[in-house]
């Protein structure tokens, strides 16, 4: 059997997806047997390759890095799964959502509740623009299967990666699969 | 008193006059969706997830206040049903900000479950996210915009129950909000009790128990219908 080409991405998340995705325990050697892993901030690929068959993607979308990842990920990808609530809901991540524009909250943060020496975060090519908002991976790009929780449990994982490897039409229903937090 | 005879979903039914669709639906076994209704307080049919196809009507009819009549062919669960109630749900997921991850109601809020029965994996529409205020200005209590779905259960359950009305609502549309008293800070409102029958309606994570933290926050539901059954019998 072809070996599925599998990418993991975290964008603006905690990594907590990627630690219950680690929780697969001894089905990661299972796992191994069907892909192979071709990009992951578990492993060391500096670019997102071409012809990748599934990606688990981590995270919202948050700032220009994401952004631009996150299309190149959709253009090399056949199967996209939104990885958890950040990647489906903004979730955490979009919390700061409600209070403004990114430029006014950085202020507060590190320059008038700064204890010293408060100034605004600037590195240019180094730490990437916030976006205005944090968006759901699918108000950016078309996301195919939905994978809910905060983090999603990992037989929740192992069940959609059974489904996918099994090939056919993936169905999650109930709350095993689908609860959000 | 009389009995009624009708279908619901090709079951042959009898309901006693005067009861809802809902009332004899439960009675018989059969689940529609509800998020507004609480069993002790009076039905409003506002959250519309209740909503049924009534043969020969065009309407669709929300099943907890609409009576039942003899002979009436009623559908609970057709295709369009299942859109519109996930639709619905997925409105008030992207009205206020709705995050299950640090909610104190996760694992007990009945919106969560409403969710996962519809099979809402994700919202289509745009978030709005509100800026919402979170008043924790009552010593006991407190209450956090960000997670209301504004049932009016508050309303109804301090109105009908316990009879003071401290809670209302005010505001058109997007910017409605549940109040206390004339708008003040809960832990001014003077008519407020502090009896919790409130926080025992709140389907959501709304209205809480201060201290609750994530996933604390459980609460018995029954408790509503049980004091008004017992007043009932002694009075």
């Amino acid at each position: 059997m072809e070996r599925l080409r599998l990418a993991t991405i975290w964008l603006g998340g905690c990594s907590g997806c990627h630690m219950s995705f680690l929780d697969l325990d001894e089905w990661l050697f299972e796992l191994a047997q069907h892909i192979d892993l071709v990009y992951s901030p578990l492993a060391d690929v500096k670019e997102y390759p071409e012809h990748v068959d599934v990606a688990l993607v981590e995270g919202a979308v948050a700032n220009e890095d994401n952004l631009h990842l996150i299309r190149q990920v959709r253009e090399r990808t056949r199967l996209l799964v939104a990885f958890g609530d950040c990647a489906v809901t903004g979730n955490v991540t979009a919390l700061r959502n409600p209070l403004g524009a990114p430029e006014a909250l950085l202020h507060t943060i590190y320059v008038e509740r700064a204890e010293i020496a408060g100034r605004m975060p600037h590195a240019p090519g180094i730490v990437p623009r916030l976006l205005d908002k944090v968006y759901p991976v699918h108000k950016i790009v078309p996301v195919d299967v939905y994978l809910p929780g905060c983090p999603p449990p990992a037989p929740r994982i192992r069940a959609l990666l059974e489904q996918i490897i099994a090939g056919g039409d993936i169905r999650l229903t109930g709350r095993d699969m689908i609860k959000f937090g | 008193m009389a009995a009624r005879t009708f279908t619901i979903n090709d079951q042959l039914i009898s309901a006693r006059e005067g009861e809802t669709i809902l009332q004899a639906a439960r009675e018989h076994g059969i689940f529609i969706p509800t998020l507004c209704y609480l069993d002790g307080v009076s039905a409003v049919g506002a959250c519309r997830l209740c909503l049924v196809e009534i043969e020969g009507s065009r309407m669709l009819r929300p099943a907890c206040v609409t009576p039942v009549v003899e002979e009436m062919v009623v559908r609970t669960d057709t295709e369009r049903l299942r859109e519109y109630r996930r639709m619905i749900i997925e409105l008030l997921f992207a009205e206020r900000n709705h995050i299950c991850a640090v909610c104190v109601a996760n694992g007990h809020c009945e919106l969560q479950d409403l969710a996962i029965a519809v099979g809402m994996d994700h919202v289509r529409f745009d978030y709005a996210f509100p800026r919402c205020d979170v008043d924790i200005s009552h010593p006991l209590f407190g209450i956090d915009h960000n997670r209301c779905v504004l049932c009016t259960r508050c309303v109804r359950v301090c109105d009908e129950v316990e009879g003071v009305h401290t809670w209302d609502v005010a505001g058109r549309g997007a910017d409605a909000r549940v109040i206390t008293d004339m708008r003040q800070p809960w832990g001014e409102a003077r008519t407020c009790t502090s009896c919790g029958k409130c926080v025992l309606a709140c389907p959501t994570g709304a209205i809480f128990r201060r201290g609750a933290t994530v996933g604390e926050m459980e609460r018995d539901r029954n408790k509503i219908a049980y004091i008004v059954a017992a007043r009932e019998q002694r009075w």
